[in-house]
């Protein structure tokens, strides 16, 4: 029953799936009876492919952009152009709709490489997101909250940078059901390169996206300190020295302090008997000279005299011409010493401007980052090799390169295989989700084909390369240039060249 | 191009098989070369399963006619008989018959203590004395979690389970998020389910969008009938109502012997039909 279409259905934009016997008449934007198949924009279109990444050529060495500017290119895979088979969209063991993991065979250069493609479904999995601020977005340990639920903590600070720890098992599956959806939500909103809106209990309301500036409390975060205040004050004292009698630099961690700094003294700067604030730490560093806060450096500060305890008109003197200046360069206020050692504003001269403004253009931009951290379980495992152990030894061996989406990844050492990968190195839309709730996450295990057969793996469900490739549901994505190519085979491998 | 029939092995020992639209996953306790043996039992009646009833499509679609040839075309037919007297097609029940046939097929000599074939969410199954089968209910599938388990015993006359509602793949007349049913056979459960489902509703209620179902698919059995595409906004007493209208179709239904029990689900409320027999499944809410 072959029976074509009608020009009444063409005038309405159906097409025919030929697909399978059904043969289904599928309107603009619906899908066919199976769910795979859609009618897009008059396309009979696969709706969940699998990806390849297709390396971009070689031409003598030199990276030609993939297909740059080529119109049309509709995804389709190009033929004879080295293909990596992805985990995206190969399907997973639930929804139990998909088909099984793909086990490919390719060559590279003359060595025979498996790659194991899977869609690992992980329960034990999370982000950690970087924010590049010295902003006080929240207490170590305080819960961050998204739609009200909470769905992780900030955890320790980094160099010029608050860290959150969201998602976990614990959110995932050990609280209410809607604490678990809402965390779901989040984790794959963050992983998918999306953004995401967190409030940080007793802290700051954030919308964070991977790759992109954070925004806290509805300011953008440009750029991220150059530095601490003391080293702040060591990288500019030199340039400073000519113009300024003192430099305070205000920073939530240490602000430093110029005449009383190591750097003052190696340059013989007369001290200037300005005391801050705060708990000394060494010499010109100072510890807590205000609560943390969205102010200047990461602190509470919007007056920056505030942090001055005291001036000493036996050691200061009138006319001394003080600096008060953020990490960032962002915040800056220029005074002159009057008569009774009271510091007055004034306008900022053109040679400390100029250093005040390198400050800045020294501050790297400020970037939320996100890394997907999770564990592959047993069963994933046993999808790769009959003995699974073997699997997690030939991954920490070495023997066995693992991939997410075809980005490498950080494999955590001790048991099990945990591993980390920055989510901005994987094609759009490669995670997904099951109603545990859990992640689904695309992993690949390349090898040499000969270590893969001592291993234990599925050698009768070895199917070559060129037998996906020519898979309808096959969608080509460019290969990312600063990611690995992952069948080249380790070090110490079988296969190894 | 066409695909044919694919068979796949899933973690758990499991068989997956897959033509167009209809995706089975099997499993089976028991004696593991008694299992292989049914699952190639399984995988040699799959491929003729599509075919056959692509060839009896248009009357399959229709809520009347000659009676089919096929053997699961004779199955659905006969599941939506017994509700002759509301509209609905053969089509009703087919993934509950597909599911039946194909456990038929697959447990045909073989010595298994439980078996089933779950037909994306229409479930037929086998149980030998002493053997028990939890099936878990997803009440909302845009939003899926396991919400009940129904704990299925060899004593219980139930065979099948299916669920209808809006998010399937299927068009609902109705506004449930879920009616799941138990019934002898996962046909049966499957037309009945589609029928609750489609009591579930709030007749011209305005925060509900209604297509006709042909204006989406244009080979819909459904034909110019509204379907529900979308549902606003619904008060405690307007969910309350809803439910009613499904649980008076449901246990109509179970007092005339075409199912053993429902349990209906609309916006995280819930309607478990009244299963107080021994004999009967116990399902379990999961819900907090």
């Amino acid at each position: 029953m072959t029976e074509a279409l009608t020009d009444e259905d063409r005038a309405q934009g159906i097409v025919r799936c030929d697909a399978c016997p059904v043969l289904c008449r599928i309107r603009p934007g619906r899908p066919g009876a199976c769910d795979r198949y859609a009618n897009v924009a008059g396309v009979l279109t696969r709706t969940d492919p699998l990806l390849l990444a297709q390396k971009v050529a070689r031409d003598q060495g030199a990276m030609v952009p993939f297909l740059a500017g080529a119109e049309g290119w509709n995804g389709e895979v190009v033929a004879g152009a080295p293909t990596f088979v992805t985990g995206i969209g190969s399907g997973t063991t639930y929804p139990d709709y998909k088909p099984a993991p793909f086990i490919v065979a390719a060559e590279h250069e003359g060595f025979d490489t498996v790659t194991v493609v899977t869609e690992g479904i992980f329960s034990y999995c999370g982000v950690k997101v970087k924010i590049d601020t010295d902003r006080h977005v929240g207490a170590e340990r305080a819960a961050v909250r998204a739609q009200g639920e909470e769905v992780g903590h900030v955890t320790t600070a980094e160099y010029g940078s608050q860290m959150l720890s969201l998602g976990g098992v614990r959110h995932l599956t050990g609280g209410s059901k809607r604490e678990g959806t809402v965390t779901c939500d989040t984790l794959l909103a963050l992983c998918n390169k999306q953004a995401v809106e967190l409030t940080v209990e007793g802290g700051a309301s954030m919308t964070l996206g991977a790759g992109r500036a954070p925004v806290i409390d509805g300011v953008i975060e440009e750029c991220m300190r150059v530095g601490c205040g003391s080293a702040t004050i060591g990288m500019f004292a030199r340039q400073w020295r000519d113009h300024v009698d003192e430099v305070i630099v205000v920073d939530d961690h240490i602000t430093g302090v110029l005449t009383e700094h190591q750097a003052g003294r190696f340059l013989d700067m007369r001290p200037a008997g300005i005391r801050v604030r705060g708990r000394k730490s060494t010499p010109g560093r100072y510890f807590q000279v205000a609560e943390p806060g969205s102010g200047w450096g990461g602190t509470d500060v919007t007056d920056p005299l505030t942090i001055v305890e005291a001036i000493n008109p036996k050691i200061a003197w009138p006319g001394l011409r003080l600096l008060m200046v953020s990490t960032t360069g962002e915040d800056s206020a220029w005074y002159v010493l009057d008569a009774a050692c009271r510091p007055v504003p004034a306008a900022m001269p053109e040679p400390v401007r100029a250093v005040v403004e390198r400050i800045g253009e020294n501050c790297e931009p400020a970037l939320a980052t996100v890394l997907f951290m999770a564990g592959a379980g047993g069963s994933l495992r046993a999808g790769v090799t009959a003995n699974p152990v073997r699997l997690t030894r030939s991954v920490q061996s070495m023997l066995t390169r693992v991939t997410c989406g075809g980005a490498p990844v950080t494999v955590w050492p001790g048991g099990g295989i945990t591993f980390m990968v920055d989510v901005t190195r994987l094609p759009d839309g490669a995670f997904g989700y099951v109603p545990t709730p859990a992640l689904v996450a695309p992993i690949e295990f390349t090898l040499a084909t000969a270590d893969y057969r001592d291993l234990g793996g599925h050698m009768d469900h070895v199917v070559p390369l060129a037998d996906v490739v020519r898979r309808a549901e096959a969608r080509a994505t460019p290969w990312r240039a600063d990611n690995p190519w992952p069948t080249v085979p380790r070090p110490g491998g079988t296969g190894a060249p | 191009m066409t695909d044919g029939a694919l068979a796949t092995r899933l973690v758990g020992h499991r068989l997956h098989l897959n033509h167009g639209p209809i995706d089975l996953v099997i499993g089976a306790r028991g004696d593991k070369a008694e299992i292989e043996r049914a699952y190639a039992q399984a995988t040699a009646a799959f491929p003729a399963v599509l075919p056959a009833l692509v060839a009896e499509l248009p009357r399959l679609r229709a809520p009347h006619g000659q009676p089919p040839s096929g053997a699961v075309a004779r199955r659905m037919v006969a599941a939506v008989a017994p509700f002759a007297d509301v509209f609905v097609s053969p089509m009703a029940a087919v993934a509950g018959a597909v599911a039946d046939a194909m456990l038929e097929a697959m447990v045909a000599g073989r010595d298994l203590a439980m078996a089933y074939v779950n037909d994306g969410g229409d479930i037929a199954f086998h149980l030998a004395p002493g053997a028990t089968f939890d099936a878990g209910i997803v009440a909302d599938v845009a939003r899926p979690a396991l919400d009940a388990v129904a704990r299925l015993d060899a004593y219980s006359p139930v065979r099948g389970i299916a669920t209808s509602g809006r998010g399937g793949r299927s068009f609902s007349l109705g506004i449930a998020d879920a009616a799941t049913v138990l019934a002898a056979t996962a046909a049966g459960a499957d037309a009945a389910a589609t029928l609750i489902a489609n009591a579930v509703d709030l007749p011209g209620h305005p925060a509900i969008e209604r297509r006709p179902a042909r204006l989406l698919d244009p080979d819909s059995d459904l034909g110019d009938r509204l379907v529900t595409v979308a549902v606003g906004p619904l008060g405690p007493a307007e969910i309350a109502e809803a439910l009613d209208q499904g649980a008076i179709a449901a246990q109509a239904m179970a007092d005339r012997g075409l199912i053993a029990g429902a349990a209906l689900a609309l916006r995280g409320v819930w309607r478990v039909l009244a299963l107080d027999s021994a004999a009967r499944p116990v399902i379990e809410s999961r819900q907090a």
